[in-house]
């Protein structure tokens, strides 16, 4: 299955150029830009790992791609999303948020049924990856950092 | 009107008993500024033949607030002044016979926190008066004083999107068609196929509460089942607005508590049910963490017409005050009424925290919300994957775009007209975010996102030729600056 959380998961996956022009849009709109990433995609899991801080003061797109390409580096296996963060008043809030490298095979996930009264049904989304602790969840070369 | 069919040669003191014209009794006062606590309103009037304009307008704002008919000595028993609406202006619509009245009312005049108050007086005796052949309220003003007393909306945009997870595009949505007489387990395959193709929500129709057909708690339960399936097909969360309108609050609590129980992420009421319900509801939201999502129903039959009933931008105003979190409030391309700039003003009136005033967009007077969190406009009616760069350019991204019969009536399939309408608004907002003129480029745009997506190829050949192009009937004034009386 392809997990399509983020603003651009139903286009092809995004090319350099095209993440760089998408980078240049957040500066241009003064957003901060961050990169996080994650091996569990629960639509629930809000807070996927920091990348460092966002990028509060860098303001060159092919430096930000730099830091985007050295986390798809260290972490080739993983879901990682590049945000433009929007501080003004009345926002302060994430403006974009699209995922830029998702790991080979995407397992998905389970639906759980539990049966209640009065035809009532309990649904859990399972994560397939979680069942394996972290940094065992995508295969054997995850690039965990030792 | 009261006091012209007197005898206007005898001068008559204010508090001589009988009939006094209003704007003698002191509704009309050029001379007041209003201070920024009063509520200000613009009433569009046109008055019966030999009425004068002044007089009429001051008889709006006397019968919305302290005025009877005649004078009553009781009225000395009060600070008078202070609770008298006051005309302030009176501006004549060029080559109309209307007139557009600026009247202001103490804050004291209303309720802390309730819209059936506030309305009961602005809106509560004068649209029936027979000096007036017809009455419009065209927008107010709400100082910081009293939207405080609101907690708006539940949850607002911000929060809406933090929750869901989804940002920097519009949100899709659908209705269930046909809106009527399917049962709940093929209703619930509608939802399933909608949301696995990729929208975010789908929709009960404002109709769609609890028939013969299908029972409210059947299809609570069989939309669930599709909303459950699709999340884990996606990864995404995904909701289905299920619509607990009902004939008593008691009814509508029993319904909003077993969505809630069931897992639900979001609500709907119909408007027909009433502010004093939308208000009580909305408090339940809150407390229980669901979006509201408010169905227009009805409004039509009073916001069309421009000489008379309540301009939406204030219907719109009072939803955002009583707390809804979406609301319907136009399309511009699609099949229900709608001129791009009055549309334009809902709007900013719906989702901005400041606003001037602005004649272009038939905003009448500044509005500051004071931090009160935006309500997301929903757009629904006659709208498909061709018009994405039209629907981006008129109503930006926060929107909730509802592509009903344009998902549902795909040749392949629910679920590949859901992903069509996907696939068209990701590559509008990418071209966008790239800095491309969209609005000129968007059929190119569509076309090549379209050379990769069947899905949206499909819908792009069957409904390029629909358009809605009627004209509206409710547009703001062409003259931005009318000629004062």
């Amino acid at each position: 299955m392809r997990i399509t959380q983020g603003t651009f998961s139903y286009l092809p996956d995004l090319t350099d150029d095209q993440i760089k022009a998408q980078i240049e849009y957040c500066l241009k709109n003064d957003w901060a830009v961050s990169v996080e990433h994650t091996d569990d995609p629960h639509p629930r899991n809000v807070y996927w790992d920091m990348w460092a801080l966002p990028m509060f003061d860098l303001k060159d797109p092919s430096a930000i791609m730099l830091e985007v390409n050295a986390c798809r580096k260290t972490f080739p296996h993983r879901y990682i999303k590049v945000n433009g963060y929007d501080r003004r008043y009345g926002r302060q809030t994430t403006g974009i948020s699209f995922i830029v490298n998702r790991p080979a095979e995407e397992p998905g996930f389970r639906l759980d049924r539990q049966d209640a009264a009065d035809r009532q049904i309990r649904y859990t989304l399972h994560p397939y990856a979680t069942e394996k602790p972290a940094g065992q969840r995508y295969g054997e070369s995850n690039g965990e950092p030792k | 009107m009261a006091g012209s069919g007197n005898n206007k040669d005898i001068k008559k003191g204010r508090w001589s008993a009988g009939v006094t014209p209003y704007a003698e009794m002191g509704y009309y006062r050029p001379d007041y500024e209003p201070p920024p606590s009063d509520i200000l309103c613009a009433f569009r009037l046109v008055p019966q033949e030999g009425i004068e304009p002044i007089e009429a307008s001051a008889a709006v704002a006397g019968e919305s607030s302290t005025a009877t008919w005649t004078v009553v000595w009781t009225d000395r028993l009060t600070a008078y002044e202070m609770y008298q609406g006051k005309c302030y202006r009176v501006d004549a619509v060029p080559g109309t016979d209307q007139y557009i009245a600026y009247i202001a009312y103490n804050i004291d005049l209303f309720e802390e926190g309730s819209i059936a108050n506030l309305t009961s007086s602005i809106i509560g005796n004068v649209f029936g008066f027979k000096a007036l052949k017809s009455l419009r309220l065209e927008d107010m003003r709400i100082p910081p004083h009293y939207t405080k007393t609101f907690q708006g909306p539940p949850h607002g945009v911000v929060m809406e999107r933090e929750y869901l997870n989804k940002y920097g595009r519009p949100l899709l949505g659908a209705t269930v068609k046909p809106k009527l007489g399917l049962s709940a387990r093929n209703y619930g395959r509608v939802v399933y196929e909608a949301l696995r193709g990729g929208l975010d929500f789908t929709k009960d129709d404002e109709n769609i509460n609890s028939q013969p057909f299908m029972r409210w708690r059947d299809r609570f339960l069989f939309s669930m089942e599709g909303v459950s399936r699709a999340m884990a097909e996606s990864g995404e969360i995904k909701g289905h607005y299920m619509n607990v309108t009902a004939a008593t609050m008691e009814d509508m609590y029993e319904r909003a508590e077993f969505a809630k129980e069931i897992g639900s992420v979001i609500i709907m009421i119909d408007l027909t049910i009433g502010y004093t319900a939308i208000q009580s509801i909305s408090k339940w939201a809150r407390a229980n963490g669901l979006i509201l999502h408010l169905h227009r129903a009805g409004h039509g039959t009073y916001t069309r017409q421009k000489t008379h009933g309540i301009s939406f931008r204030v219907i719109s105003k009072w939803m955002r005050l009583a707390g809804v979190d979406h609301i319907h409030a136009g399309t511009v391309v699609g099949k229900l009424e709608g001129d791009p700039n009055a549309i334009r003003g809902f709007y900013k009136t719906l989702l901005a925290d400041k606003l001037q005033p602005d004649a272009k967009l038939g905003l009448y007077f500044e509005q500051d919300w004071a931090s009160m969190p935006g309500v997301m406009p929903v757009a629904s009616g006659g709208i498909h994957a061709g018009q994405v760069h039209q629907l981006l350019h008129y109503l930006g991204e926060d929107v909730v775009l509802q592509f009903g019969g344009g998902t549902i009536g795909h040749p392949d399939g629910i679920a590949e007209g859901a992903a069509a309408n996907r696939v068209a608004v990701e590559a509008m907002i990418q071209a966008r975010n790239e800095g491309r003129d969209y609005l000129e480029e968007g059929p190119d745009i569509l076309a090549k996102a379209a050379r990769w997506s069947p899905s949206l190829r499909k819908a792009l050949e069957i409904w390029k030729d629909i358009t809605f192009n009627f004209e509206s009937t409710d547009v703001p004034d062409a003259v931005p600056t009318p000629i004062s009386v």
